[in-house]
């Protein structure tokens, strides 16, 4: 066994694993900053039971991104040592940046939203939630500006065999860069109002009476962010599409499962299975015209296959394979949109048989199920995405420029490997199942803890903090 | 060497002597909570002094290791990959102590344990580590022309490093019983008094062995002795200051010494590596140089300005935050806020 296709293995697992609790916590983030808005501005103590019920979800997802991040940053170093020093001129300024300017924003306001309840006054707290909100949308736009030069490398110059810096702002400026950042963190909106509907409507399928109304208000919120993150990603991705198009038309051309270039105009492949060794498709089922709408926004155009992009691609840059796995691009990408098709139907459906004058939504327990089941789909089609966007890169880590072979640790042995391999699965074995019945446990308790919690707080009249540290 | 290599040498440096001064006194406190406290109230109090601020205190080691790689890219390479093994057990220990404090709050009782389980052992895992790892590059490592090192186990776990090993994570120890002794009302204040008292002794024993093995073990006394014979003065000063600090219960001072102890120590590493930033045991020719291993002129630019510009809000709003969180936590209320 090589050590390539294990690093490879453990990049894969390890971000997509944070990559779970990731747009999870983003979501949460701004939906619990939502209510919490809510609760200061109506003042109402439902919007504050709801913050601090849904707070508590999003506190464990954090945990986990947290900790899976860290694996993230060091990984570079451990794994892909020759694309450290490669590229290491470009691509750790925005690693140091993010953290300077988002980790220590995220973990100190997260902190100080976690334990001032009582300490500030409620319009200074609903600032911490906000800062962590934004903090982690930085968080985000400074590591994709690593991924969007990874994907579409601007502003650097090759001297003595390194990628070096010579345009700082061609960085941030970036095409992909704005595009991926939408994108993702529409995604992440997606998904937090997603989970936030799905959820409830599981609660919804008990009928505790008393929770009821809680549950419902939680809902409604969550499909309306789910609309308007659904929205936003399918505007994204078509923009994303058109982009793909021109600057990496061999992913393009696998997403569709197009190995030969395509008549004018084109045809959208449905369904399709490729035999990736032959080159050759085995069975398609077309839409006409819809690809040229698609990727060019009229009613002609072809669509270049991959073979004739593999003959461009073996003249610029020499002999090599250049074909991506295609059955895995081809449907990654039809899950993805799929979903999103999916959660931008369930978000309308949703929200219109909750209005208020025909509930029918809460009363029919098949829906509710539909719902429920809903919660998942985000995660798959949030992975789903970036196994498009980074298998579709291949053989590149740096497209164009520099391949994965090349990027290796050359002194990482493979038994190195296997056993962080083997122990990291174990341990993230551990975690979600730890996540997933902590959540279930959340769930059972019911935002009516709380309360009591509440009042038992205030039984005790003790004040914590009652005496000055530094007499 | 321009400045601005020097600066991001000396930056990296200041950005791990924080994540020591702070993060250290986290782990002292994680290991405190299986083997100081007696009952769950008191584990609970533990948690509590270190809760809102331990994760802004790892972000500290995140920074440096974002920075070096932004600043010094074949330093970044050349370590993480070399140091494979260890980095992968850190990371193990900074995963299972850092989704502690979430859960340990939130699973059933009967689970609670496992979680302090992994508080504790987490706690200790990742300053031995570091230590092992640091006096090991500081001995010299078989790095080839490229900068890739190839060592064995052997390579790094040796007695120098152990004891290296052992120092940190008893510094950090000791660093988190004055934290506790500091923030806390109740029994384990005491108790820490009384844990700190008895491990300065040991700690005189470490150092004295750490002093000799430096001497026999690393070059840093023939290239850099002002600095590395005054470094570990001061290091011996600082402990008795906190030494006696902490018989007289005068424990802010002797939480500062303690901390700045750590600091002191990093400052020895980094000032003995200088010029280089990883030694080859192979050959002087492959050291891994201020000069050779940092990244083009112009990132380094680009680093500082940010860096300059952003780094006083930082440290203002870290700052606030130990402001807000000043006052002391008791056992017979520890608390929810
Ligand atoms: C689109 C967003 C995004 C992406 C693609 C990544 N991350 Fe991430 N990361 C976050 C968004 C984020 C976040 C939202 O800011 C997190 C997740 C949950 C959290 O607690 O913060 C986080 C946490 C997090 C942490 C812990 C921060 C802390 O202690 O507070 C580190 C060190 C990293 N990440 C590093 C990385 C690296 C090196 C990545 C590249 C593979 C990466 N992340 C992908
Ligand atoms: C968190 C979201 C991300 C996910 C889920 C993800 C997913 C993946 C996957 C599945 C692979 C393996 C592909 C393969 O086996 O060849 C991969 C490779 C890689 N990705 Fe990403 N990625 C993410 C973000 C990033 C970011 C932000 C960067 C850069 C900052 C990055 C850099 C890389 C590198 C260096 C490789 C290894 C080279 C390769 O195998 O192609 N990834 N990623
Ligand atoms: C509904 C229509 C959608 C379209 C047309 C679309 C389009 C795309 C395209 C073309 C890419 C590849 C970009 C590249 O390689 O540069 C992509 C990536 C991605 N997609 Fe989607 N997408 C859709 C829905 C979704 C949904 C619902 C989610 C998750 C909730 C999602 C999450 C992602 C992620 C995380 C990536 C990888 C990061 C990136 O490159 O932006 N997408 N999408």
């Amino acid at each position: 066994m090589s050590i390539v296709p294990l690093a490879r293995f453990q990049f894969a697992m390890t971000t997509i694993f944070h990559f779970f609790f990731v747009p999870f916590s983003i979501g949460m983030a701004l939906a619990v900053a939502i209510m919490e808005t809510m609760y200061v501005i109506t003042k109402k103590e439902e919007y504050l039971k709801m913050t601090k019920f849904w707070g508590n979800i999003f506190l464990l997802s954090f945990a986990v991104g947290v900790v899976t991040g860290i694996i993230q940053e060091f990984q570079f170093g451990m794994n892909w040592s020759d694309y450290s020093r490669f590229v290491g001129d470009i691509f750790g300024a925005p690693l140091a940046v993010e953290a300077l300017l988002a980790f220590f924003m995220e973990s100190t306001f997260l902190g100080l939203w976690i334990f001032t309840w009582k300490m500030v006054s409620p319009k200074l707290h609903v600032v911490f939630i906000w800062l962590v909100t934004f903090a982690s949308g930085i968080s985000a736009f400074w590591i994709l500006a690593a991924n969007s030069f990874m994907q579409h490398p601007t502003g650097y110059t090759l001297k003595d065999g390194h990628a070096v810096m010579n345009d700082f702002g061609a960085l941030l400026t970036n095409a992909q860069l704005w595009y991926e950042f939408s994108h993702v963190i529409a995604g992440a909106v997606t998904m937090g109002g997603m989970i936030l509907a799905g959820l409830s409507a599981f609660q919804l399928l008990k009928r505790k009476n008393n929770e009821m109304s809680f549950y419902k208000k939680s809902l409604r919120l969550g499909l309306l962010i789910t609309l308007v993150g659904s929205l936003s990603v399918l505007m994204s991705g078509d923009l994303q599409m058109k982009a793909l198009v021109k600057e990496q038309p061999m992913k393009f051309a696998a997403t569709e499962g197009l190995y030969r270039d395509t008549p004018d105009p084109a045809a959208l492949t449905m369904i399709a299975w490729a035999n990736e060794n032959q080159h050759k498709r085995v069975f398609g089922v077309e839409l006409p015209y819809a690809l040229s709408i698609l990727a060019y926004n009229k009613f002609s155009g072809s669509i270049k296959g991959m073979n004739s992009i593999n003959k461009q691609l073996v003249k610029k840059y020499g002999q090599r394979n250049y074909y991506p796995p295609v059955n895995t691009l081809f449907w990654s990408f039809r899950i993805m949109v799929g979903f999103g098709l999916l959660m931008l139907l369930v978000a309308i459906l949703g929200l219109f048989f909750t209005r208020k004058k025909k509930q029918l939504l809460y009363r029919q327990k098949w829906m509710l199920w539909i719902l429920g089941l809903c919660t998942f789909i985000p995660f798959v089609a949030n992975t789903a995405g970036w196994l498009v966007t980074e298998l579709g890169r291949y053989p590149w880590t740096v497209y164009g420029v520099f391949t994965i072979k090349q990027s290796v640790s050359p002194n990482v042995s493979v038994t190195s490997l296997l056993i962080s391999n083997t122990i990291y699965f174990l341990l993230f074995s551990g975690l979600a199942i730890t996540m997933i019945a902590l959540i279930i446990r959340e769930l059972k308790k019911g935002p009516e803890d709380e309360e009591k919690q509440a009042q038992e707080d205030q039984k005790s009249e003790a004040d914590p903090f009652d005496k000055g540290a530094f007499e | 060497m321009s400045s601005l290599q020097l600066l991001w040498f000396i930056l990296i440096g200041v950005l791990f002597a924080g994540f020591f001064f702070l993060e250290g006194f986290d782990f002292g406190v994680g290991m405190s909570v299986q083997t100081l406290a007696h009952n769950e109230k008191e584990k609970d109090q533990l948690v509590s002094t270190i809760g809102p601020v331990w994760d802004g205190n790892e972000v500290w080691l995140i920074t440096a290791g974002g920075a070096m790689f932004a600043s010094y890219p074949f330093w970044y390479s050349a370590l993480f990959s070399g140091y494979y093994l260890i980095l992968f057990v850190i990371l193990v220990g900074l995963i299972i102590r850092g989704v502690s404090f979430e859960f340990r709050q939130k699973v059933a009782p009967k689970y609670k344990n496992l979680w302090n389980w992994t508080l504790t052992t987490g706690s200790f895992i990742v300053p031995f580590f570091f230590g092992v790892l640091f006096i090991s590059m500081i001995q010299g490592m078989p790095l080839d022309a490229k900068g890739n090192m190839t060592a064995s186990f052997t390579d790094y776990i040796n007695l120098f490093s152990i004891v290296g090993g052992v120092a940190l994570s008893l510094l950090s120890y000791l660093h988190g019983l004055n934290y506790i002794a500091l923030k806390t009302i109740g029994p384990v204040r005491e108790r820490a008094k009384n844990y700190a008292e008895f491990l300065y002794g040991v700690l005189y024993v470490g150092l004295v062995a750490f002093a000799v093995l430096l001497y026999f073990k690393t070059d840093f006394f023939k290239l850099h002795m002002g600095a590395t014979v005054t470094l570990l003065v001061v290091i011996v000063l600082l402990t008795l200051v906190a030494n006696i600090s902490v018989i007289k219960s005068k424990e802010l001072s002797a939480f500062l010494a303690s901390g700045l102890t750590l600091v002191s120590l990093v400052a020895l590493l980094f000032t003995g590596l200088f010029p280089r930033v990883m030694i080859s045991s192979l050959t002087q020719k492959y050291d891994l140089l201020i000069t050779n291993a940092s990244s083009s002129p112009y990132t380094l630019r680009i680093m500082s300005y940010i860096a300059l510009t952003f780094l006083p809000f930082v440290l203002v709003y870290i700052a606030w935050t130990y402001y807000i969180f000043r006052k002391r936590i008791r056992h017979d209320r520890y608390t929810e806020y």
